[in-house]
């Protein structure tokens, strides 16, 4: 009797899915016409009128079959419907990549023979990391939605730039000035934009950085305006440098041994290595205190923040200044690994990418952002042979994380205290802030 | 019987309209007053002026302490009332911290004094100073309500997750973690079940007992007429009647406001269903 009524089942729902895959593949149709079945081509006696009915088939047919996969994929969530238990499994799964990738990070530039093509991509994909944490303070946790995280990047390494310039100072004596100049302009930023929310807060931050950007382009008796910044030095390694020269004074002179650009390479990544880990300690610290625990309230709901007698305007500033703090450590790590800056380098895009890492990783997730800064930075990368194709598959994947995952890549929060045992939160019970 | 907030000839206006005028009352050190009041009354606005979410039009609303101070709050921003007024409230459509945890949003309302121990975040980020020992006082107070508000066993879960009576409760626990004089609560029996009511009156009473005198709007008048001391009722924003509940259940000008005897917007009714 049950096998009946299955097999009844069964049938439906196979009708239902060649009735929705067939109408994906009417729609299909309809938009690859134009698009793909036909081709214009300039050719002597003008322009000639192509018909490519093959490739039009190929691709309703792959529409209509990437539809039935969705179908069968929404199918199978449903029946297993555990959120709970998978959200268990990740997070039992988390336990182990977040060491994994903490010990292959730490290894990565003592892999022998590594080309110094990858130790500068980490350190390119370690800076993004480091930007996506610092971003994941104002965004993630006080819920305080930043598009012009560049802003404070760009005040870092403006700062040490135009301190290395005028009055040569170096990378050492300028790290701490330039996190604390950015996180003033943080809290500049967030006097003006405190009684904003959502859109607006967005709109308003967004403007902010490219009001920085103008600035730094226009005021050219300071910073050069678009021509930028040379000759900023790299970082010092207990007063040794790495010139390629060799000789006494050079990190290779004074140990002996044949300079090597790798040998620079490597000692910016361990530095933006650490100074990423700081960010991870001092925010993972904080959420465990009351300021931590005031931010994610404030993202939660910020009239019972008020109502508790929580100072919603200092919480406020003191998550953009913490958060433009570590932006300002990276910006200063980037204008001494390019020695050179300028304000093409600050664009909006890159507020984008970090907002997207923080996003793509899971708001508040410290391994998601880490992870996700992995996928955004170091996989275009690596895909570079693939050429003009490579935004297509970096599209691609975004689509389908967003699909599969759309809370980000770890979608639970682990509670700052426990009387018992720590139990995961699913993201589906968190505000995402209104600020 | 000595006065603990006081409330002179508050008016709060929204543009053209008037929504509370000229009220005045007491409540006292150690009771339970309640406000009630037909729907539209101005109940919720007279307490969102006095927990400073509106700053009022005309009028004072002062706190005396034991000390013989006085504070007054329509001076304060919103923050500082609950944090050196010592007024906590609960909201009408509860407001939880719904993606953290019940005791995490018991530790949140102990901010202030937490905040104050960990030597501007800094000496606690580096692990110094005394804030671990301040947490754990913390803990063991947010403890006390879980314990009183029967919420321990769900300690760990997520606020959001909670029964809607378990998430009142949290609610109450949560405005008696800042330790308050004075706990305003915005209809805390709206929705619960007649059992989860009784449950709310021995809390209420736990509170009092405890010595933190309780403002409350209600409409369920089991509760109202059972645990208040003292009635203020309330009708198109002015005071109507004010005394016991025995005095208020028999007030003609209350059953009028009520039932609609003699009102004149009940005229119409008549007229309409004709």
């Amino acid at each position: 009797m049950s096998d009946v009524r299955s097999a009844q089942g069964g049938r439906d729902t196979l009708i239902r899915y060649i009735r929705d895959a067939g109408g994906v593949g009417l729609l299909a149709l309809a938009i690859f016409v134009p698009f793909i079945g036909l081709r214009l081509h300039g050719e002597t006696n003008g322009l000639v009128l192509h018909y490519r009915p093959k490739l039009l088939v190929i691709g309703v047919v792959l529409a209509m079959l990437a539809r039935l996969l969705v179908l069968i994929w929404q199918e199978r969530r449903v029946h297993q419907g555990r959120a709970a238990w998978r959200a268990a499994r990740v997070a039992s799964a988390g336990k182990y990549v977040a060491p994994a990738l903490l010990a292959s990070a730490a290894l990565l530039p003592l892999v022998p023979g590594i080309a110094n093509f990858y130790i500068d991509l980490g350190v390119l994909v370690m800076t993004y990391v480091m930007l996506g944490w610092g971003l994941n303070i104002v965004v993630g946790l006080a819920g305080l939605l930043d598009l012009g995280y560049v802003a404070f990047y760009a005040v870092g390494a403006y700062s040490f730039a135009l301190l290395a310039h005028y009055f040569h100072l170096s990378f050492w004596e300028c790290l701490p000035l330039s996190g604390i100049f950015a996180a003033i302009w943080g809290m500049c930023l967030g006097f003006p934009v405190l009684r904003l929310r959502g859109d607006y807060l967005a709109i308003v931050t967004l403007a902010f950085g490219e009001i920085i950007r103008l600035v730094i382009t226009n005021w050219i008796s300071l910073t050069g305006g678009p021509n930028g910044i040379y000759n900023i030095p790299h970082p010092t390694f207990f007063g040794l440098n790495f010139n390629l020269g060799g000789g006494p004074g050079t990190f290779s002179g004074f140990f002996g041994i044949d300079p090597d650009p790798k040998q620079l390479t490597t000692y910016l990544y361990y530095i933006i290595f650490f100074l990423a880990l700081l960010t991870n300690w001092v925010t993972l610290r904080l959420r465990r205190l009351p300021m931590g625990r005031a931010w994610e309230a404030l993202r939660e709901d910020e009239i019972a923040c008020r109502s508790l007698g929580i100072n919603v305007r200092n919480t406020k500033l003191t998550a953009f200044a913490i958060g433009a703090m570590f932006g300002g450590f990276a910006g200063c790590f980037f204008a001494t690994r390019q020695n050179f800056i300028s304000p093409d380098s600050f664009t909006f895009i890159e507020s984008a990418t970090v907002l997207a890492i923080v996003v793509l990783g899971g708001a508040g997730s410290q391994l998601g952002v880490a992870l996700a800064a992995v996928v955004m930075i170091g996989i275009p990368a690596l895909l570079q042979d693939l050429s003009i194709y490579r935004m297509l598959f970096f599209g691609l994947a975004l689509v389908i994380m967003m699909v599969v995952r759309p809370r980000g890549f770890v979608s639970t929060r682990t509670p700052s205290i426990a009387l018992g045992k720590r139990q995961q939160i699913s993201s589906e019970l968190m505000s995402e802030g209104h600020g | 019987m000595t006065a603990l907030l006081e409330v002179r000839d508050l008016v709060m206006r929204f543009g053209g309209l008037t929504a509370v005028s000229r009220l005045s009352f007491t409540a006292v050190r150690g009771e339970i007053t309640a406000v009630i009041g037909p729907n539209g009354a101005g109940k919720t606005t007279v307490f969102n002026c006095i927990t400073g979410f509106y700053r009022p039009s005309e009028g004072e609303i002062t706190i005396h302490r034991e000390d013989q101070s006085t504070l007054a709050l329509h001076r304060l921003p919103g923050f500082a009332i609950a944090k050196r007024g010592r007024v906590a409230r609960t909201f009408q459509n509860i407001r939880l911290f719904g993606g953290m945890t019940v005791l995490e949003n018991l530790m949140v309302a102990q901010h202030n004094r937490l905040q104050a121990a960990t030597g501007f975040t800094l000496l606690a980020v580096l692990g110094l100073g005394r804030y671990r020992h301040v947490e754990a006082e913390a803990l063991e107070r947010a403890k006390y309500w879980l314990d009183a508000t029967g919420l321990t066993k769900r300690a760990d879960e997520p606020a959001a997750s909670l029964p809607y009576g378990a998430q009142r409760r949290l609610e109450i626990a949560r405005a008696m973690c800042t330790d308050p004089v004075l706990l305003c609560l915005d209809e805390p029996a709206a929705g619960l079940n007649p059992r989860e009511s009784e449950e709310l009156n021995a809390l209420l009473l736990k509170i009092r007992a405890a010595g933190c005198s309780l403002l409350l709007i209600e409409h369920d008048m089991g509760v109202v007429m059972k645990i208040s001391d003292h009635i203020i009722v309330l009708d198109h924003g002015k005071k109507i009647a004010d005394g016991t509940p025995a005095e208020i259940r028999t007030n003609p000008a209350v059953i009028a406001a009520y039932l609609g005897e003699g009102d004149d917007d009940d005229l119409d009714v008549p007229v309409a269903a004709q």
